[in-house]
């Protein structure tokens, strides 16, 4: 009988379909593996990322395909809020990618997220503090864009939620 | 009793997202800037998946499948507030409406993820985070043009006094206003709109904008209850043309 790690492992191919560094498990939205100890029926969970976001269906069927490579027969895929997916869920090896893939990773942080989270970038380029935020809407919906002032590029930063 | 009251709740907060996502989307192609035009689409598709999440939870408590709720019912069967459904206007009354909305909607995710009813405090706490960015986008847009040129703030101002009243429709008290309060599930509209007034007007005290006499103000109501202006049902025929001709149809 397959393991949840195992499952995980399976699922590290399955990537954000609009950063394709990025794995579903390192986004943070895969929130739950379980394998039922009698027959071996596996459930995924999944959160979205955001509630309008296109790329939540297509995630799930490129979950459920890579389940079917595998030869994992018995299977279930959920998505649900009931643990809800925020930026801080990203690892650190999501973040690293992210940085390498051109993107700023989300600043972490504790308890709320104010104004400050949002407005404060490090630019990916130069890695420069001294930036500004021009509009917290981008190319998606996770992403907002800002400018470094001091290598003077317009840079998306993966949006703190 | 309790069911009814819930219900009542999730739609008229469904529908507002969904009319005002549509309303959003009419702006994909025409901002009167880039960095607007994305965000004002980008908004839509956060509103519709916010729709989504409630109607959803609609079907779960027994009412019919998403897609058949937001395509199938004519506009009298609607809950939105009559602000969301008006026209897209000029770029000002636009940003005057998502302004006044959304500085409401927040409050609103930020009281029902309060909410004793489980569900719904799960997707309210997911959405406020989202939503934060939709108010931070409009109180930003609204402090930078409301102190820029004298015709942006003429035209603000102007736009500010034709929404307000319908801003206040928001607050249209439901019918089962008691209930939710007794039970613990919303903290009832009266008690958001004080909320709304004093983050509406601590953000208009940055701007040139003159500050309505609150106390004369009309609320415009009856969207809660069906009742609706003439800009909605040609906004449903044109929303659920696709779908009104093949249904089964992907897009």
């Amino acid at each position: 009988m397959l393991t949840p790690d195992q499952i995980r492992a399976f699922l590290e191919e399955v990537k954000d379909p609009e950063i394709p560094v990025l794995s579903l498990n390192d986004l943070g939205v895969i929130t739950g593996v379980e394998v039922a100890p009698e027959t071996g029926h596996v459930t995924v969970r999944m959160t979205p990322t955001f509630a309008g976001c296109p790329a939540m269906e297509y995630m799930r069927a490129e979950v459920e395909q890579s389940l079917q490579r595998h030869g994992v027969e018995a299977f279930t895929v959920v998505m649900s809020f009931d643990e809800p997916w925020n930026s801080n869920k990203i690892s650190e090896k999501g973040r690293k990618a992210l940085k390498d893939f051109g993107l700023a990773p989300p600043q972490p942080y504790q308890g709320i997220l104010d104004l400050d989270i949002l407005e404060y970038a490090e630019c990916p380029n130069c890695h420069s503090k001294n930036t500004t935020l021009r509009t917290p809407f981008g190319p998606t919906l996770c992403r907002a864009m800002y400018f470094c002032n001091d290598c003077r590029q317009l840079f998306e930063q993966f949006k703190p939620l | 009793m309790q069911d009814l009251a819930l219900k009542d709740l999730l739609y008229k907060i469904a529908d507002d997202e969904l009319i005002l996502g549509h309303r959003n989307s009419e702006w994909t192609g025409i901002g009167p800037m880039l960095e607007e035009d994305i965000a004002f689409s980008s908004m839509a598709q956060d509103k519709l998946g916010h729709s989504l999440a409630f109607y959803t939870l609609l079907h779960e408590l027994g009412e019919g499948d998403p897609d058949t709720v937001a395509f199938m019912r004519n506009a009298d069967q609607f809950h939105n507030c009559q602000l969301v459904e008006l026209p897209i206007g000029e770029y000002d009354f636009s940003l005057i409406r998502h302004f006044l909305f959304d500085n409401a909607e927040l409050l609103r995710f930020e009281a029902l993820s309060q909410s004793s009813h489980e569900e719904v405090a799960k997707i309210a706490a997911k959405l406020k985070g989202e939503i934060k960015y939709h108010v931070l986008h409009a109180n930003t847009m609204v402090k930078q043009l409301g102190t820029a040129t004298q015709d942006s703030i003429s035209r603000l101002q102007q736009s500010l006094e034709y929404a307000l009243p319908f801003a206040l429709g928001i607050f249209e008290p439901s019918t089962y206003e008691q209930e939710l309060i007794d039970t613990g599930i919303y903290i009832g509209e009266a008690a958001l709109q004080a909320q709304w007034q004093e983050r509406i007007s601590a953000v208009l005290a940055k701007t040139s904008l003159k500050q309505p006499d609150w106390a004369s103000l009309q609320p415009v109501y009856g969207g809660r209850y069906g009742q609706h202006t003439q800009h909605l049902q040609p906004l449903l025929d044109e929303m659920a043309e696709v779908f009104k001709i093949d249904p089964t149809a992907e897009w």
